[in-house]
């Protein structure tokens, strides 16, 4: 009777493809950054590169390839610690109600409020973070949304039977809170935490477009696509290969995690 | 007596609203300030940037910008001047920092207006349609377009259709911003689209989202029952359905002005947004205090005037504030 769903297998070919350069990109492409300045930039299709060169004679579809890694590394961690601190804070503000309530929503309005690009680039470029500093100051920017569905699934869970019950059982806040109210919260917040991981991806290679984030020389989408732009009358693979990565596996997680949402969403429905 | 007391709500809903933006742009202000002491090394040193350095010149910087002075003087003294329109020198250009941003603001302003006026006119009608065969192929169709254009990032997109655009198919210009209006908005075109493109999908989803939220109402199925004409309802339903959507385009107006950065630089446009991304890079910080100051300002006062909007425009908000 069940139909087979045609958007998760789709999304999940190029997500395993992802992952699979991620972890093994070392073994995969092993020469991805071997550089052959005399080579220099050649057009797609030339002996032994598909994809062509770029300006330092590094192969494009390699590179490619061994970007996967610090386009999804760095933005799964984003979308974990900020999931973390939202469900910190999001619980305590939904449980505790009263002023921490109000000053941690005041909190995360105020988060809100600010372009997540500007921020990153004004904080990550002033301290000259790198990778893992830029990661940091993204986990912030990001957990407001967290801490906000967190603090309203706790707040729409709280007022249910199971919950009342629980608290004439006697059973302590502590254990309400972790064994009861957060594992119903959990699936919203796993599609909550896909559709972070593509932003992230976004606000991360974004950055690295900027030339912030990643060092010189480690592969990169957004630092490629940077490279690549003023490649576009020589070869133009150079910005295709890297721009239709970012664009395909971001159109996938969010797919992912859209599909996820209304899942739940139904289900919670017809409860 | 209803008209006194109404009055009063407003009066005070505007007041308070009023109070929180300009206490929100303190804040702002401080942190923004305080960006000069939070970039590593000698603030005197960074403001001195690549200019030969010396005792004498870091000694008249020092007294130029008050860094002996305690912190909280150095802010209201910094304060005080960008309030009078003065945001200082540039440390790269040497130039007053108002000049260098009013060379530029006209070119953002005009690539925000125009990627402003694309959204409106193609995503609110697609959204509208789309809700009106809610579920049907097109729909569906539509729907995982713009899931995918809220996602794709500005400057890949940008970079693609500059290839296809501007190389391959050669009807857009690939670079420069273009002499007098009708050939600046020409070499803007494709910037436009490409900002458009993000924002216009967050708008489509939510004229969509709004229009079906109407379409569910009891009154639709009453003003059906009751005989009113396809036409008749539909005009019921959108002008309630537009409420949400024409408060979010103020906001969507500002965070275009903030987004152009990576579009400017994507397109090698000069204006304020590539200016941030350099001053970034090159630790101008009286540029990087200026523009984010003022972006936030501009954030902060089109949400102040989409509240008091919201509340001109609809009642139910005025109820519930007088409670």
């Amino acid at each position: 009777m069940k139909r087979p769903q045609l958007t998760p297998v789709l999304c999940a070919i190029p997500l395993a493809a992802v992952a699979i350069c991620v972890v093994g990109a070392q073994w995969i492409v092993p020469d991805a950054t071997k550089q052959d300045i005399l080579l220099g930039v050649t057009p797609a299709g030339s002996p032994g590169h598909r994809f062509g060169t770029d300006q330092l004679g590094r192969d494009v579809l390699q590179l490619g390839i061994a970007g996967a890694r610090s386009a999804v590394v760095g933005p799964i961690f984003i979308a974990l610690g900020s999931m973390l601190l939202g469900v910190l804070l999001g619980s305590l503000a939904g449980y505790l109600g009263g002023w921490v309530d109000l000053l941690l929503t005041k909190y995360a309005d105020l988060l809100l409020a600010l372009p997540t690009t500007l921020i990153a680039l004004v904080v990550a470029g002033l301290i000259d973070g790198g990778y893992w500093v830029t990661v940091l100051v993204l986990v912030v920017l990001f957990s407001p949304t967290d801490i906000r569905l967190i603090r309203g699934s706790v707040l729409a869970q709280s007022s249910r039977p199971y919950i009342e019950s629980a608290k004439v059982l006697g059973l302590g806040k502590g254990r309400i809170m972790f064994r009861h109210i957060l594992p119903n919260v959990m699936p919203v917040a796993l599609a909550t935490m896909l559709l972070n991981v593509a932003f992230a991806l976004v606000a991360m290679s974004s950055l690295s477009f900027l030339g912030l984030g990643v060092g010189p020389g480690v592969p990169d989408w957004g630092r490629q696509l940077s490279d690549g732009r003023d490649l576009l009358g020589r070869n133009s693979a150079a910005v295709i290969v890297p721009g239709v990565l970012i664009i395909v596996i971001a159109a996938a997680i969010n797919l992912l995690g859209d599909w996820m949402q209304e899942r739940f969403e139904q289900r919670a429905r017809q409860r | 007596m209803n008209r006194n007391f109404e009055r009063g709500t407003v009066l005070r809903f505007t007041l308070v609203r009023l109070a929180a933006t300009a206490l929100l742009l303190v804040a702002v202000s401080f942190v923004v300030f305080a960006l000069l002491h939070l970039t590593p090394g000698d603030p005197a040193r960074n403001l001195l940037g690549p200019r030969v350095s010396s005792p004498e010149i870091l000694a008249s910087i020092r007294t130029q910008y008050r860094l002996d002075d305690p912190f909280l003087s150095q802010y209201f003294h910094w304060l005080g001047g960008v309030l009078h329109g003065d945001f200082g020198t540039s440390i790269r250009s040497d130039t007053p920092v108002t000049t260098l941003l009013a060379d530029r603001v006209v070119l953002t302003a005009q690539l925000a207006a125009y990627a402003f006026l694309l959204t409106v006119v193609v995503a609110i009608p697609v959204g509208i349609f789309a809700a009106s065969r809610a579920g049907s192929a097109v729909d569906r169709t539509i729907n995982v377009g713009a899931i995918i254009g809220v996602g794709a990032p500005s400057y890949a997109v940008g970079l693609l259709l500059l290839y296809v655009f501007g190389v391959n198919l050669d009807i857009f210009p690939v670079y420069g911003s273009g002499d007098g209006f009708l050939d600046r908005m020409w070499h803007l075109s494709l910037p436009a689209i490409t900002l458009a493109l993000g924002i216009g999908a967050l708008v489509f989803k939510l004229t969509r989202t709004a229009v079906l939220g109407e379409l569910e109402q009891d009154y639709v199925s009453f003003a059906v029952s009751r005989g009113l004409s396809p036409r008749q309802v539909r005009s019921m339903v959108l002008r309630n359905a537009m409420i949400p959507v024409v408060t979010s385009l103020g906001l969507v107006f500002a965070f275009l002005f903030g987004g152009t950065i990576l579009v400017e630089i994507t397109f090698a446009l000069q204006g304020i947004g590539a200016l941030l991304a350099s001053a970034v890079t090159f630790k101008d910080i009286p540029v990087v205090q200026a523009i984010t100051l003022l972006t936030a300002a501009v954030i902060a006062l089109t949400a102040l005037a989409v509240d008091l909007f919201y509340f001109a425009a609809d009642p139910r908000v005025r109820k519930r504030a007088a409670k």
